[in-house]
């Protein structure tokens, strides 16, 4: 062991004068280090304190806010991790635990997260009675649902997708299951999970303004946070306060992006899957600025070797290669198909009973006529963001120059919570005596409808030159050149953000179709606020009637018109 | 050389049967191959992609199973526990380790102590001539470097036997002979801690120029029809009358039809009938090597090897055009000459209209599954008939890859001598235009 030290002790003693990076980059790490604490103490006190220091409007309170919410998210994050490293691993190696896996991170996903947070709050403060740490949980957990299931189905491909031949070295070395994980499975598959953990945390922002400060029966819980603070200011009507909460999210969604996500990016980098230098590699300062310091890859140290030591407690890799049997014993594999089989029908079984036994017909057929409004309006207000987003993107991207401006400004938005803008909206609609039916609307894709704009920029940047340089010289215009050279082209792009406006926009119905200010209350008809009334009336079977109708449009929806249009996106208009 | 020992066998290689698809059945790509190689030499295994030498490779390697069929490996005094190594045609290399990480990957997953690892990757390093290199990732090297880190990584473990699975072929000419005669010099030097090479090419020179042995293979499924040894005194030089004799040779057994007259004459394809693999061959190849042909030096009858030189062809690449044109009777293949059919030389001199007509006409009654589609579309009132139900009974006697690649091949046929056509929107065949 002393001969792997040496190397490592002499480097210490090079590195021990500390440069001017160094004091930069401890300056802001300490600094986070101690807010990091100074949040944590508040998770584990106990429940009384909430009702002791409840949460006030004095914008001095607000950046402590800011931080349990900042902390919150990165628990969800770091939980999501795990999970997805866990799961999708165990569902990529394993045949039998795959086919299980696999098709339940797929419904999940179109699962709408807000109606999980009944279930969980009681269940979480039931599991820590009397402690913040049981709603703080819950408040974690329901993040932890927005992203998880993503992160871990994009990593599930990711290591479907390994290149044959690298995995032909792993088992010609025969390496060890640890170390192709360390070598060639993580590497590969981390630009990809970044970036989906990036898109993640975005989403999260919303479920964080919606759990902080939740009702679900006579049970109120009201955890510090600027979800918690961004309620209160709507309760009681202050325009100040709301305009504080709005300017402090995005200050902390600058800094975490700033310190967090552009340098993980830039460092992920190294492991995308390609044999030659790209030109245009992502930049961060603050990437930069920590590989510059010196005393920093000794801190870091650490962490590699808990890798090492990982590496050393693995067993001998064995000489002679193990033989991977297709066929394994019939008499277990039927055994195992008939006992999914069996947990199948128990769980309808399960499920059809508790669902008769609580509701009625009525219920069911005003859950589906609810889904069909809803359906209706999702469907309008796609194509009519599509009708305003699709030229201007294309627009844009056309002209790099723009496009590289506005491309940050368009995920930022999308990263930013859009329910905390729903305020406005009530006190238009009440002062113009609008119908809330068709004005409450929008708000469902005003925070999804990003995701169609910087899709069909990437897409119009994506078309080739000379396409555009034959079209032009051919005097392709008008309607056709929309027609032949711009809408194919960025078809796939488009189809990509639809589909996540799609999905997002009947999840926020739930907090979009019922809306407060003050004692304004607004109510639109629809699935979400069917979802929404029956969760303020902890009427939990009507809540899990309106979960599974909307999953099952999602869904529907998803495998019906989505994957087919993206599969012919793929197959004909691919460049 | 003045030893009179026998060879010592390091690999023995009996009774090897593989198919593609799941058992039982599938395709058969393997048939009864036996093999053994002996400590120094290299052997080279030569054939047609798809001839089944890469998955012979892989068996050896250990990398996948034969059905049926063993692999040894024979322990000796000098070797009392023969290893493999491999080196890849893509290279294989990690993008995110550097050149050292990468040279040093099979000594981790030994288990080498760290010091030791590093001392033996940078000989190896600098044996193959990447020093400088070391901290390098794989995207700042060019393919030649590449190669030579896949190189070090197989060398660096210390493998017995040295497999490379076309090694130089993404590689340019020039890199490409550079590489080559390294590894030659490195070997006959006796640097490399290797005691033999087994190496799998489709150019037949290269086999020629580096190999003491060299194993013709078939394809469809792949046999061993011939075993070569190549006494040419080393370096061997290209130009050099012997080497130049072998290479036809060569080239002549490669072209040979298979012995046993019990096979059907379209059997230079793999299947019969409508489920025949065909090769994608596009008909603009197919008219322009009939008119080189055609053409003056050759005037009807050329030798392979001219033919592949003067057009600047791999034979990898002519051979599946040849019998193409074999299989629609437009020419013969007679030892390692392709002789054109007089149907063929009215072709090279008709018009576009005839040519199509001849074509057409060729292709319905020589190639089954042309056959087999107008028939079809003749039969319907509608005139029409879903790709998918072709797609499916050519799925019952291939894999779904060579039945995609199969019906791509008959309907680009079938566009150009327009006896039907495709239409990609509605996934259907037609008779656009009945007459």
């Amino acid at each position: 062991m002393t001969t792997t030290r040496l190397p490592s002790f002499s480097r210490m003693l090079r590195l021990t004068r500390p440069n001017r990076e160094d004091a930069i980059a401890f300056a802001i790490l300490s600094g986070l280090a101690v807010l990091v604490f100074r949040a944590a103490e508040g998770a584990v006190a106990p429940l009384s304190s909430l009702n002791l220091e409840p949460v006030t409007l004095a914008p001095v309170h607000l950046p402590y806010y800011a931080l349990r919410t900042v902390l919150r998210m990165f628990a969800a994050l770091l939980a999501s991790t795990v999970f997805t490293l866990v799961v999708a691993t165990l569902a990529a190696r394993s045949r039998h635990a795959g086919r299980l896996i696999v098709p339940a991170l797929d419904i999940l996903q179109s699962v709408p997260i807000l109606g999980f947070l009944t279930f969980t709050v009681t269940f979480f403060m039931n599991l820590f009675p009397g402690n913040v740490l049981g709603v703080e949980l819950a408040s974690v957990f329901a993040i932890f649902t927005s992203q998880a299931w993503n992160m871990a189905f994009s990593f599930y491909q990711s290591l479907r997708s390994v290149p044959g031949d690298l995995e032909e070295v792993c088992q010609g070395f025969a390496l060890s299951p640890v170390r192709r994980f360390l070598r060639l499975d993580l590497p590969f598959a981390t630009p990809a999970l970044v970036w989906n953990a990036m898109m993640s945390m975005s989403g999260g922002w919303f479920f964080v303004v919606a759990s902080e400060a939740i009702t679900v029966g006579n049970t109120t819980a009201t955890l510090p946070g600027i979800g918690s603070y961004l309620a209160m200011a709507i309760q009681q009507q202050n325009f100040h306060a709301v305009g504080w909460a709005v300017g402090t999210m995005a200050l902390v969604i600058l800094a975490y992006d700033q310190l967090f996500f552009r340098p993980i990016v830039a460092w992920a980098d190294r492991f995308r899957f390609e044999q030659t230098a790209s030109a245009d590699a992502p930049q961060s300062w603050f990437h930069d600025l920590l590989r510059r310091t010196r005393l920093l890859p000794v801190v870091l140290a650490p962490l590699a070797t808990l890798g090492r030591v990982l590496l050393a407690l693995e067993p001998r890799a064995r000489r002679q290669r193990v033989v991977v049997d297709g066929a394994s014993n019939p008499w277990l594999e039927r055994l195992w198909q008939a006992g999914v089989w069996l947990g199948v029908i128990a769980a309808l079984g399960w499920t059809g009973h508790y669902v008769l036994t609580s509701l009625t017909l009525q219920d069911m057929a005003q859950a589906l006529g609810d889904a069909m409004i809803t359906m209706v309006r999702v469907i309008v207000l796609i194509v009519l963001a599509s009708l305003i987003w699709v030229p201007l993107g294309v627009m844009i991207g056309l002209r790099p120059r723009l496009a590289e401006r506005v491309q940050p400004i368009a995920q930022f938005l999308a990263a930013f919570p859009a329910n905390v803008l729903f305020p406005f909206a009530v006190i238009a609609i009440v002062r113009f005596g609008l119908a809330p039916d068709v004005w409450l609307s929008p708000l469902m894709i005003l925070g999804t409808q990003w995701y169609i704009l910087f899709n069909v920029i990437a897409g119009a940047s994506a078309i080739p030159n000379d396409l555009r340089e034959a079209a032009g010289m051919f005097g392709v215009r008008g309607w056709q050149w929309w027609r032949q050279v711009a809408l194919p082209g960025i078809f796939p792009y488009y189809i990509t953000g639809a589909l996540t406006a799609s999905g997002g926009s009947w999840n926020a119905s739930i907090v979009a179709e019922v809306v407060t200010w003050g004692d304004h209350h607004l109510r639109a008809h629809g699935l979400g606020a069917y979802i929404a009334d029956a969760t303020t009336a902890g009427n939990y079977p009507q809540v899990a009637l309106g979960i599974a109708v909307m999953s099952l449009f999602v869904l529907g929806f998803n495998r019906l018109v989505w994957r087919p249009l993206y599969a012919f996106g793929e197959r004909r208009l691919r460049l | 050389m003045a030893t009179l020992l026998p060879p010592q066998p390091l690999i023995e290689v009996k009774g090897l049967n593989h198919f593609y698809g799941p058992p039982p059945g599938g395709h058969l790509v393997l048939e009864n191959v036996d093999l053994t190689l002996y400590q120094n030499e290299v052997v080279g295994l030569l054939g047609r992609s798809g001839s089944g030498k890469s998955t012979l490779l892989r068996s050896i390697a250990g990398l996948i199973h034969p059905r049926q069929g063993t692999v040894a490996r024979i322990a000796s005094e000098d070797c009392p526990d023969p290893s493999v190594a491999m080196v890849f045609q893509t290279f294989a290399l990690f993008p995110w380790l550097t050149v050292l990480q990468n040279v040093e990957l099979g000594l981790e997953a030994q288990k080498v102590p760290a010091a030791e690892r590093r001392s033996r990757a940078l000989a190896a390093i600098d044996l193959i001539g990447l020093d400088g290199f070391e901290n390098a990732y794989p995207k700042e090297l060019s393919g030649g470097m590449r190669q030579r880190v896949g190189l070090a990584r197989a060398l660096v473990v210390n493998p017995s036997l040295l497999l490379m699975d076309e090694p130089f072929s993404a590689l340019d000419v020039l890199t490409a002979e550079t590489l080559r005669t390294d590894l030659l010099d490195l070997w006959s030097e006796g640097r490399m801690p290797i005691k033999s090479i087994l190496i799998v090419t489709h150019n037949i020179e290269e086999a020629v120029q580096m190999c003491d042995r060299i194993l013709v293979f078939s394809s469809n499924p792949g046999r061993v029809v011939a075993e070569i040894k190549v006494d040419i005194p080393r370096p061997r030089d290209r130009l050099d009358p012997p080497f130049r004799a072998l290479v036809d040779d060569i080239y002549a057994r490669m072209t040979a039809r298979p012995a046993d007259a019990a096979r059907p004459r379209e059997g230079v394809f793999p299947g019969t009938g409508i489920a025949m693999v065909l090769p994608h061959v596009s008909t603009n190849t197919l008219a322009g090597l009939i008119e080189e042909v055609d053409g003056t030096p050759f005037n009807g009858r050329a030798s392979m090897a001219e033919l592949a030189d003067s057009l600047n062809f791999e034979i990898d690449d002519l051979f599946p055009m040849a019998e193409t044109l074999q299989l629609l009777r437009f020419a013969e293949l007679r030892g390692a000459e392709l002789l054109l059919t007089p149907a063929a030389r009215r072709y090279a001199q008709a018009d576009v209209d005839h040519r199509k007509a001849m074509f057409g006409e060729a292709l319905l009654a020589h190639v089954p599954l042309a056959g087999h589609i107008r028939r079809i579309l003749d039969e319907r009132a509608s005139h029409k008939a879903p790709a998918r139900r072709f797609r499916d009974e050519l799925e019952d006697h291939m894999s779904p890859d060579f039945a995609s690649e199969t019906l791509k091949t008959v309907t680009n046929w079938g566009r150009y001598a327009e006896v039907f056509t495709y239409h990609e929107d509605d996934d259907q065949f037609s008779l656009d235009d009945p007459q």
